[in-house]
């Protein structure tokens, strides 16, 4: 561990970074050289991580601070059968008490809380920004590692654990260690076929799981300006799984109008202050960031994970890893390792690997726009045969804004399961769990062992490059998908 | 939350890059409301084969390692989700510390929150370590907080850092919250000076 640059001692007209303006602007108090109290705007529960920390709060006689800074969506554990959200019941005992549990603290505590049968329930980090909960400058912290996502718009969240949630219910602030800066460059143009998944894949894969690991990523540059702020979720994401505690982008323009549509109340007086405040959040002009990465957009190919850790991954026309060819060491045992679960030989082409089911979905994909992206492949065209392929919207208002637009009949056409949101098959937390030895083309976050059942195999890729595998039932490069066999397929 | 001051104990190695805490505490042990019964979830698909039968070639299913203590892990050790059940079933285990040359960010602070000692080391360090460890299953490595030194029998004796307020925290063991909710003022009066600069995230939960 590595102590940050004492954040006190820098002076107070030195050009300071976005990350550093955010710390500022929510220091309570500067505890020592390294840690601040941590004002937080936004805390968000799930029924997994929070039930524990409520526990301690009450064991303690201590009640939640500010309630109003404080919601909660069931998320992990909901099953995602296709029935009417009021008939939404959790059969499994235990899930079912720990959504029960949810319900009580938040109705004790005065929390909003997006339950089991709400038509706008889902997963949290889909939920949260939709209800313009999200906005630049804000602090947003979470018992889920995937919290980093907010960075899309100005916005610094990390995860945190069970007893700093009980930190942030008793007294909405963390005893929060300063991250370092890095900034990630990404100019040029994404390639046709290629996404914001793709370029997130190929930065971990180059930088490493543990490559952004003690500090908060900026991500800047042509490439990132022209990302949407779906895309831009995707991105800061996934930062976590190179180990980022945080992960930004400037709040523009793009950012601003998809928090304006989402905030009725910044339509009056308030919106005027709001855009002049949100203006500044940017880093200034001679900022210093403590390592800097560059890429090129252009060089982006559509990305494949092989292994069982998110660097481990390849663009669809390369081969599998030799780790012979690896220098001796633990990278090459990783390697190894992960190859012999996998089951995938050396050498081999990725592309045209079998694979059983096919998972779009998630925090990291399971938005408006990764549902389109991977309905623009299916339309016309059928799931293979002996392939399961489920689509599982990140939340209601995206299930129902699908289904507006005829997403689901895509789908269901295609051969599809057409689901209720959740966190589902991610992390198979709840009854969407694959068997062991089953090979799945996921748009998930994570492709570690077991997560989404024992022995199964998680290949993470795009919603295009999953719904392209759909199809042939093989790992499949979407830039030379063969065409619909009826292009007049009625839309 | 009780003072951790030293740490002595068997070594048991664990040559696995990246463990993520998917791995050390898989989901189906994650459906409590409390923090019982995780010891049995500990590190579950390494411990037991799909017919739920002990690997008898995993390191702590032998019978020498069994009492083992302090674990050395690979690189990025505990990386992944943010779940704490990591943390408490490591403990539940009789885990007293873990030694790698990097550990995943939330992971440590739900450590040092639960007063799981962790010490991270060069990689030759480790790698030394790991190999006394298989060696000898009696190799005791010791830990100091207050001098930031750990020794062990094999003969690694090593200085390591940690941040003053995270070595305090574990010493002292302290109640953190109890700790900030002295603030309790100064929050206050900083949260309504940034709700009248930005009145539109007062209440932002309800919005």
């Amino acid at each position: 561990m590595t102590a940050s640059p004492p954040h006190a001692e820098r002076p107070d007209t030195a050009p300071r970074t976005l990350y550093r303006k955010l710390v500022d602007s929510h220091t309570v108090a500067t505890l020592d050289a390294q840690n601040v109290l941590l004002f937080c705007d936004l805390h968000l529960m799930n029924e997994y991580t929070s039930p524990q920390a409520f526990t301690g709060l009450h064991e303690q006689g201590r009640g939640v601070a500010m309630p109003g800074q404080n919601v909660a969506v069931v998320s992990h554990i909901i099953p995602t059968h296709p029935v009417a959200p009021q008939l939404r019941v959790i059969a499994d005992p235990p899930s079912a008490l720990q959504a029960a549990n949810l319900k009580a603290n938040c109705d004790r505590h005065r929390i909003r809380l997006f339950d089991t049968t709400d038509a706008l329930q889902g997963i949290e980090h889909v939920v949260a920004p939709e209800h313009g909960m999200i906005r630049p400058g804000m602090v947003v912290i979470c018992g889920d590692s995937h919290t980093t996502t907010y960075g899309a718009l100005g916005a610094l969240g990390f995860g945190i654990g069970t007893t700093e949630v009980e930190h942030v219910l008793a007294t909405q602030t963390l005893i929060y260690r300063v991250a370092k800066d890095m900034r990630i460059h990404v100019d040029g143009t994404l390639p046709p076929g290629t996404t914001a998944k793709d370029l997130v894949l190929a930065i971990i894969g180059r930088i490493g799981a543990q490559g952004a690991r003690g500090y908060v990523v900026e991500f800047r540059g042509t490439a990132i300006d022209a990302l949407s702020v779906e895309a831009r979720f995707t991105l800061c994401n996934m930062a976590v799984e190179a180990g980022a505690r945080g992960a930004l982008i400037a709040p523009d323009d793009t950012a601003i109008a998809y928090v304006l549509a989402r905030c009725p109340d910044l339509a009056g007086v308030w919106r005027e202050p709001a855009l002049a405040h949100w203006r500044t959040l940017r880093s200034d002009e001679g900022a210093v960031f403590d390592i800097e990465h560059r890429f090129d957009a252009a060089d982006v190919a559509p990305q494949v994970t092989w292994g069982t850790s998110p660097d481990q991954v390849a663009p669809i026309d390369a081969r599998v890893p030799d780790p012979a060819a690896m220098d001796d060491g633990p990278v090459r045992a990783s390697a190894e390792r992960a190859l012999r679960y996998a089951r995938l030989d050396a050498g081999a082409a990725l592309e045209g690997t079998p694979i059983q089911h096919v998972f779009i979905g998630s925090c990291t994909n399971g938005r408006i726009e990764d549902l389109r992206a991977a309905a623009a492949v299916l339309r016309g065209r059928r799931v293979a045969p002996g392939v399961r392929a489920m689509v599982v919207p990140g939340s209601g208002a995206v299930r129902a804004m699908a289904e507006g637009e005829g997403l689901d009949r895509v789908f269901l056409d295609a051969g599809l399961e057409w689901r209720q949101p959740g966190c589902s098959m991610c992390l198979a937390m709840n009854d969407d769990v694959l068997a062991d030895g089953v090979r799945c083309a996921s748009t998930t976050n994570r492709n570690f062992e077991g997560r989404q059942g024992r022995g199964a195999i998680t290949h993470l890729m795009s919603p295009a490059m999953a719904a392209a595998a759909a199809v042939t039932g093989r790992l499949t490069d979407v830039r030379r998908l063969a065409p619909p066999p009826d292009q007049e397929h009625p839309r | 939350m009780n003072p951790v001051r030293h740490v002595e104990g068997r070594s048991a190695a664990l040559r696995l890059e990246n463990l993520d805490t998917d791995q050390i505490m898989p989901k189906q042990f994650l459906r409590g409301i409390d923090k019982r019964g995780l010891r049995d979830g500990l590190l579950h698909d390494l411990r037991f084969d799909a017919e739920g039968r002990e690997r008898p070639d995993f390191v702590l299913n032998q019978p020498a390692y069994a009492g083992a203590s302090v674990l050395i892990g690979g690189s990025n050790f505990g990386c992944g989700s943010s779940r704490e059940h990591a943390v408490w079933g490591l403990q539940q285990a009789g885990i007293r510390a873990v030694v790698a040359p990097g550990f995943g960010e939330i992971f440590y602070s739900n450590a040092i929150g639960n007063g799981l000692l962790l010490v991270a080391l060069p990689e030759a360090d480790v790698r030394r370590l790991m190999d006394e460890a298989d060696a000898a299953p009696d190799n005791v490595v010791s830990i100091d907080v207050a001098a930031l030194t750990l020794r062990s029998a094999g003969g690694v004796h090593a200085r390591f850092e940690m941040l003053p307020r995270h070595q305090r925290m574990l010493l002292d063991g302290l109640d953190a919250i109890g700790l900030s909710m002295t603030y309790r003022d100064r929050i206050e009066s900083f949260a309504r000076a940034h709700w009248a600069a930005q009145p539109w995230l007062k209440d932002v939960a309800r919005a």
